[in-house]
This record gives structure tokens, sequence and C-alpha cells, in this order.
């Protein structure tokens, strides 16, 4: 599937649910599924900054796909996270670097991507582009 | 059953933000130790200043300038009044806490030489201590922790111990703002005066709780951010003795703060304008004193008295909740309870209680020393104030419990 169509799929999941309640609560379910970073990779220079909870995320290409995984200290931030790389893990990384993050409003999670917020879901984004960008240039 | 002579009720109507709601539930605001609500008193001062006499004080001979000067002057006169100081020229305006400290700080680089020592407590909010650090980078002084024990109490043996004829300032908080200890300020600076080392106290978090006494207290320097206390945001004060104020340099240069000047040589104001570079928050001033006045309508023997009522309510309240614990359990405490839930990062839960409309503030509250202290990434923090109801507490403890039900 594209990244899009992930979204989408995303989109429909969401829409099902009519409160914030529902909607966090499932968020919390996607945390759970969320590909493990290995402990290994589990270091300073994996931590996305910007968050109040911490936030470690890893990226390595399997052929010319990247592939994802990550963990947080927090439920909440581990569904948002599990939420985005489900969208753009095993894409290639200049389709990652093209898409847009849209999605996110139409999921009612709009609130988090205030700069205020303290979760840090800007960074998170910024921090999956930014490995998407360093892997492209490796895979030309 | 909570008594108290307040009209609660009549009190929040002052409060127009109180009755707004958030995510469709109305506001229950726990955030006051970052910043207290403004009464509609306050906000009329400041109406009243941009609607009839805005204008530049201290030099213009015109009506507007005049009256804003005699406004100006009036609000450094209640601030004295208030904390009980001999001289009005030991009140420097400021834009806030953060900015009081940095003053002192920047001031004592001429009063520090290697080897000397400054002891801050272990419970110090960042720019309590960062401040001090870059003062210590500066001037080769060494910076002593005053450590606390597992309550959040400073333990006084220790800081004795650490006095010494080394010690030149002795730095800690009134009131720690992470974990609401109030401290022994008075014995801290007795002991430090004996050493012979000057201190300043920060009374950021205790000046909406404790009406402190500078004179009773003897204290050198104290710090104060209107914004805690019912007043605008960008102004506070910092208290000086006089013979200190004398001492130190000039912070900033600009206008205001100048008696002559001339190319070759300027000759600095008196006190409190050697301190008051440039055009001051004029309407902040003045809007500092009418959140005095209105405190002191109210009257802080009262305010207090209830504070600590909702503390002990909300504390029986919290801890009926399993698996939760709180930080900071001093036996002399203002309302601020600092609390987490065993396996549920703090963030989480001020996530889902801001859905239901409560604010608190999550996260390390600007004192990492102590969230390492205590091994936890940060807690989740409520602080209540005097416009506070058992009812908002009621609806923290039905919030988080709810919380902790989605996320456990």
């Amino acid at each position: 599937m594209t990244i899009k169509e992930i979204q989408e799929e995303i989109i429909d999941e969401f829409s099902m649910f009519d409160d914030w309640m529902q909607r966090y609560e499932y968020m919390i379910e996607l945390g759970k599924s969320l590909p493990l970073i290995e402990e290994q990779y589990k270091t300073d220079d994996n931590l996305i900054k910007g968050c109040q909870s911490k936030v470690w995320v890893h990226a390595e290409l399997d052929g010319d796909k990247l592939v994802f995984t990550a963990d947080s200290d927090a439920i909440i931030t581990k569904g948002i996270i599990a939420i985005l790389i489900r969208a753009f893990s095993n894409q290639k990384p200049q389709d990652i670097i093209d898409a847009d993050v849209d999605f996110i409003d139409e999921i009612g999670l709009k609130e988090h991507l205030s700069p205020t917020r303290a979760n840090g879901l800007v960074s998170m984004i910024k921090q999956l582009k930014l490995y998407a960008v360093a892997y492209q240039t490796q895979l030309k | 059953m909570i008594e108290t002579t307040l009209d609660i009720q009549a009190i929040r109507k002052d409060f127009p933000i109180l009755q707004r709601e958030v995510n469709g539930h109305p506001l229950v605001y726990l955030d006051n130790a970052a910043t207290s609500q403004t009464p509609q008193q306050v906000i009329d001062a400041i109406v009243d200043y941009y609607q009839r006499y805005n204008a530049n004080i201290h030099r213009g001979v015109h009506t507007l300038s005049q009256e804003a000067t005699d406004a100006y002057e009036a609000a450094r006169q209640k601030i004295r009044k208030h904390f009980n100081i001999v001289h009005s020229h030991e009140v420097i305006f400021t834009s806030g806490t953060t900015q009081s400290i940095n003053l002192v700080a920047t001031g004592f680089n001429s009063f520090l030489k290697e080897g000397d020592e400054i002891l801050v407590s272990a419970m110090e909010h960042h720019s309590n201590i960062v401040p001090w650090q870059m003062l210590c980078e500066r001037t080769g002084a060494v910076l002593k922790v005053i450590p606390m024990n597992l309550e959040g109490e400073l333990v006084m043996e220790e800081y004795h111990n650490l006095l010494t004829s080394r010690t030149k300032l002795v730095f800690c908080n009134h009131v720690s703002n992470a974990l609401g200890t109030i401290n022994p300020i008075k014995e801290i600076i007795e002991a430090a005066h004996k050493a012979g080392a000057a201190v300043l106290i920060d009374g950021a978090q205790a000046a909406a709780h404790i009406k402190a006494d500078m004179q009773a207290l003897d204290v050198d320097f104290y710090t104060v951010s209107a914004h805690k206390m019912c007043g605008p945001t960008g102004v506070g004060m910092l208290y000086g003795k006089e013979e200190w104020l004398k001492k130190l340099p000039p912070y900033q240069g600009g206008g205001e703060m100048i008696a002559e000047v001339t190319f070759e040589k300027t000759t600095y104001a008196d006190l409190p304008h050697k301190f008051e570079a440039g055009t001051p928050n004029i309407c902040g001033g003045i809007a500092f004193g009418a959140a005095l006045d209105y405190m002191n309508s109210i009257g802080f023997d009262a305010i207090a008295q209830y504070e600590d009522e909702l503390l002990h309510y909300a504390t029986e309240q919290l801890l009926a909740i399993d698996g939760l614990k709180i930080y900071g359990t001093a036996a002399h405490k203002t309302s601020v309870i600092s609390f987490n839930i065993e396996g549920i990062h703090p963030y989480d839960i001020g996530t889902i209680v801001d859905k239901l409309g409560i604010a608190v503030r999550t996260g390390h509250h600007c004192a990492q020393p102590i969230m390492d202290f205590y091994k936890i990434p940060g807690t989740v923090r409520a602080s209540f104030s005097f416009y506070n109801t058992k009812d908002e507490v009621d609806k923290l403890v039905e919030g988080v419990t709810r919380a902790k039900n989605m996320l456990l």
C-alpha cells in the first residue's frame, strides 16, 4: 500500500469513533502494536528531543525501503508514534520525504500538532523525514 | 467539610476566566503555581491605564505623565508596605523573578573570587541554578548544594556544616515550585549572616500564599513575580537592602538609570532608578499594585487557612487512588501536590485530564535535579489557589481515576 492509502485506512478506522475517549483508547491500543525498537538502539542519539516523554526511533534499510522501530515511556505518545510508523514504515525514502501529514488533522489529533504541545509530534515527523533524507542520499 | 470565612463563590465571580469551558467541560484550573488567574479588579486597572493615562513616566511635565508617574510610584509604595520594606527605593521593579535573580548574580561578579562558595538548595527551579552556575564560571567561585531528604525537606544539619568563611552567598527558594515545601528561611538567613554570607530568597512560589516580612526576615534580597499572585505577566520585584543595592553595579545601561551623561563619563541615578533602565512596564507595575490590593482585601491569613484545608482534603482524596504516590510530603507546605501513579507516565495523565477540562502541569517543572533525586521522569502537579473549590478537587480525583482506568 502507498503512504496515502495507509493514511486513508487510518482515517477510516478513526471515523468510527464519536468521542475523544474512544479515539484515545484506540490510540493506546495501537501503541501496543508498535514495532518495538531493539534495546541496543535506545541511545541518546535515537532520542527525539522536545518531548515531555521519551521517544526513541530507529531506522534501517530493507532493500530500497526504510523500516522504522520505536518506543516511548508514555502510552499516548507510543500510540502517536505507532500511527506515524504505520504510515511511513516499509516505504521508499523519497515517498516518505514527499508525503504530507494532513491525515493527523482528520483523525482528530490536530491539537498535538501545535508547537506548544510537549509531546513532540512535530519533532517526531521531522525525525522520520530526516531519516528518509539521510537514507535517500545513501541509496544514491 | 471545609470551613472558611471566605465566600468562595463570590470570589470566583471576580475571575472571568473561571466561567469558561475547556473541551466541553467547565474549566478546573489547577496550575496556579505556574501562573495565577487575574481578577476583574486587576484587568480594570490595566484597561484604565491604557484608556485614561497611558504616558511615559518620571520626566514628562504634562498631566498624563504626572498621573502615570504617581500611579506607578503608588504601586511601589503598595509593594513596600505589603512586604514591610523600610525604603521604597529598596523596591526595584523587574520583569519578574528570573530577571531579579540575574540582576543580583551579575552584580556579584566583582564581589567574588576564586575559591569563594555559593550555596544553593537542592530543590531549586532552573532559573535559580543557571545564573549561579554562570556566576561561578565567570568568577571561579564554587557552587555547593544543600541536600534534601525524601520528604522534600532541606537537611538543615548539612546546611550548617556547609556554611564556612568561604561562603559568600546563599540562595534558596521560600517555597519549592515542584514540591510545595516551605523552607525554614528564617533559620537559613540567620545562620548565613553569622557566617558572613549574603542571602537571596526566591519568593516566587511563596508570595501568593505567605505575606513575607522583609524586616522580620532580615533578608538581603527577595524576589517576586506578579503573575503568580493575581497580577500580570512580565513584571515583578527585587527587594534589596539599601546597603547592598548601593554596592551592586547597574545591571543594564539606558535611559532612566543615569544622572549625567557625557561621552567621557556617565554618573548613575540614585536608587531605585539605577536598576530600572529604559521605559519600564508601567501598566504592569500599576496592575501589580492592584493585585496586592485585591489579595489583601481577601486577607492572607484567610487565604492560607482555606488553601491549607484544600491541600489536606485533596491529599486525602488523591491518596485513596490505588498506586498514587505524592512527592513532597514536608510538614510545612503550600497547596501544591506533585504525584505519579505507578506504571503511568505523568504526560499521559495530564493529556487525559485536559480532555476533561482540568488544567494541571506535567513534566519536570523546570526542576530536573529534584526529578533525578526521586529517579522519575516528572510528575503531575496540581496546585490550588483560594478560588478553587472542594468540588474541583473531586473533579480532579474523578479525572485522574478515569485516566488511570484508560491507561493501565
